[in-house]
């Protein structure tokens, strides 16, 4: 027979109690999250599954497949997260990049600038918007006192001013992450590139670029995600022209009193946001991306 | 493979500063390296040798100063233009391509073929003894690893001008005296002019057909390894190369002398307002018959004796005081003659092996 190894089990013991630990001391956090998440959406599922009479039913689902009102507006909810989205990878990208290159003390001033929406409330940033769009706006006076148009433009109630405003407010979930993964890439990777014989532009690209895809990944995503579920700006700036899920889940809940219906919306835009988020975690391989490293 | 020589760059450089505020990174420097030549920057640490490397490749733009490839002027060149080979101090190997890709790199930028892209590749893999490594990821490689994935990167596009900046501090010592013969091997090879970084006096002298001797920003001595160890320059040089013990001395006219003792030497001493004599330890030799005819005899008291395995070390303190260090061989019946603490001895320097510096603190 062979002697047992020295300590295995106290070690065995010490890797138990630390697990213990660990859950002892998250179990407040995981209670929270269960109160507060999995109750409600689990009420929310249950609702969505309640007919007008109170019986167990589908008609709530079904009423979202047959309506074509229902397929327009999930259509809407998509394609402005999309343009927003896009919008905020065309702005965020370059200007986290110009922040990520300047010197510390300058971008971190810029950074305040970037950041001091967050500090406002969201209501008073999109009344800004409509108070500087609209037709005696002060946009709208300016650019034609100086002469770059002659009539009022309609900038607002409309799908326009829906995506100034959403674009503005979902600016910085975009620059934070992907500003910091700029920070994190070694500049003497790019140096070695142009070392190596890469132009500038192809040392960004084949070098700079690919390192800071997480960021970029993730920043877009969330603001994605952000988006399909937004309701002040599209409802103050759209003028009822731009009608996303929530605010017809909004109008279920107030003009026609359907919890049931306003539920089935909340579940059905829910199981879309995990698939994309599903999809997104198995095609981009975050890990790899990153090579590991970060 | 291309022909020796005729491709080597001789690089020039001249009164290149370089401030950062008050500190001089670099400070009036000029050095010219030959077609060919395997250069040596060695220096503390902070004394600007990357800086001076990071200058050459482009990537800090100097105050002032000239830098000539061969006859035409680079100072201004961008980095990509410059077309020399480099390693870095951090590797910059990139983490979201493989160890083939990072080899690959510049032959793609090159526009070669794909399958002569894979040859060069893993021949230059098998170079740094990492064939077969190719679909490595960087970050499963040990740090010697991946100095050597750099090293093939900066390689394998065979440049005309190579700058390392301690290409090999991360290896093992068994693996660095390998490595350090491929380097050789390689620039006979390959002939490309190369400007070498390192911390490690041994790697220097080995490897260099001349060593630049760097103190905060300025070069104090350029020589082959063989010059700059016989006869340093000054103290600085004479104390970062090798050990050694500096004794004052006093000239008048044509003599020096030690403690009221004259001096037997052969080199002439410079022409400087105060010489130290350099003592260093393997020079000096244990004499056991007491005083010797024709050479410098030292008094001393043995106060440590300490066995090396493969020599020994005497500490000696001589009579005004001064302590000297004395490395012997274990030859025969050295060892069993060596001293016992306490005891009075005599230390002998030959006159080819008295060396006279100049002796002003630099
Ligand atoms: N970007 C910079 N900003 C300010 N000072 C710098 C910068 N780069 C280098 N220095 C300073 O210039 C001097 C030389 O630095 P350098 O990196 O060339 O030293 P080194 O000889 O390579 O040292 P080591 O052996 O430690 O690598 C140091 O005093 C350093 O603090
Ligand atoms: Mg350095």
């Amino acid at each position: 027979m062979q002697a047992t190894p020295a300590n295995a089990s106290g070690l065995r013991v010490d890797e138990k109690l630390e697990r213990m630990k660990l859950f002892g001391l998250s179990s407040p956090a995981l209670l929270l999250v269960l109160v507060i998440l999995v109750i409600p959406v689990g009420w929310l599922f249950y609702v969505s599954f309640l007919g007008g009479n109170g019986q167990f039913s589908l008609e709530n689902y079904q009423r979202m497949v047959e309506r074509s009102s229902y397929m327009r507006i999930f259509r809407t909810t998509f394609e402005v997260s999309l343009v927003t989205t896009g919008l905020c990878i065309l702005i965020g990208y370059p200007l986290a990049y110009f922040l990520s290159q300047i010197p510390p003390r300058i971008a971190n001033l810029c950074m305040i600038t970037v950041l001091l929406p967050f500090w406002t409330s969201l209501l008073v940033r999109t009344y800004a918007w409509l108070v500087l769009l609209q037709k005696q706006g002060l946009i709208n006076e300016w650019a034609m006192a100086l002469g770059l148009w002659d009539e009022p433009i309609k900038m607002v109630h409309n799908m326009t001013g829906t995506l100034i405003g959403m674009v503005h407010i979902m600016l910085p979930f975009l620059i934070l992450p992907v500003y910091g993964s700029m920070k994190a890439v070694d500049r003497d990777y790019v140096k070695a590139a142009a070392n190596l014989g890469a132009s500038p532009r192809r040392a960004f690209w084949d070098v700079f670029f690919p390192l800071t895809m997480p960021g970029l990944f993730a920043g877009t995503l969330m603001v994605f995600i952000l988006c399909l579920g937004f309701f002040v700006t599209p409802a103050v700036l759209g003028g009822g022209k731009v009608i996303m899920v929530s605010m017809k889940i909004v109008s279920n809940i107030e003009l026609f009193v359907s919890w049931g219906a306003a539920s089935a919306l909340g579940v059905v835009l829910l199981a879309l946001t995990f698939a994309i988020l599903w999809v997104a975690s198995r095609f981009l391989k975050l890990d790899q991306i990153a090579g590991g490293g970060h | 493979m291309r022909s020796q020589d005729s491709d080597a760059l001789p690089i020039s450089i001249r009164g290149v500063t370089k401030t950062y505020g008050a500190v001089h990174a670099l400070d009036d420097v000029s050095l010219e390296v030959k077609s060919g030549e395997f250069i040596t920057l060695l220096g503390p640490s902070g004394s600007g040798k990357t800086t001076l490397l990071m200058v050459i490749a482009g990537f800090t733009r100097p105050d002032c100063g000239s830098l000539k490839f061969g006859e035409r002027e680079v100072i201004r060149t961008p980095p990509h233009l410059r077309d020399l080979g480099m390693t870095f101090q951090s590797y910059a190997l990139f983490p979201h391509m493989s160890v083939a890709g990072n080899v690959a790199y510049p032959l793609k930028l090159r526009k070669l073929q794909k399958a002569e892209i894979a040859e060069r590749v893993e021949k230059a893999l098998e170079t740094v003894q990492l064939g077969g490594y190719g679909d490595r990821r960087i970050t499963q490689l040990s740090g010697g690893q991946k100095q050597r994935v750099a090293l093939a990167r900066s390689i394998v596009f065979e440049p005309r001008i190579l700058l390392m900046d301690e290409p090999l501090s991360a290896l093992d010592k068994k693996l660095r005296d390998q490595m350090q013969i491929e380097l050789r091997h390689l620039h006979e090879k390959l002939g490309m002019t190369t400007v070498y970084v390192t911390h490690d006096q041994r790697e220097a002298l080995t490897m260099s057909d001349r060593i630049a001797v760097v103190n905060k920003g300025r070069i104090m001595q350029l020589a082959s390894p063989r010059e700059l160890y016989e006869r340093p320059a000054n103290r600085f040089v004479a104390d970062f190369i090798g050990d050694s013990t500096f004794l004052p001395v006093e000239r008048s006219g044509e003599q020096v002398s030690y403690g009221g003792m004259p001096l037997k030497f052969v080199q002439a001493p410079p022409d400087t307002p105060t010489l130290a004599l350099m003592v260093r330890p393997e020079r000096i030799v244990l004499s056991s018959e007491g005083p010797r005819e024709g050479a410098n005899n030292f008094a001393a008291t043995a106060v440590e004796v300490v066995y090396q395995g493969d020599s020994y070390l005497l500490h000696a303190r001589l009579d005004d005081g001064t302590l000297i260090a004395l490395r012997g061989g274990v030859r025969g019946a050295s060892l069993s003659a060596l001293p016992n603490v306490g005891d009075k001895v005599t230390l002998t320097l030959a006159p080819e092996d008295t060396v006279l510096i100049d002796g002003s603190e630099a």
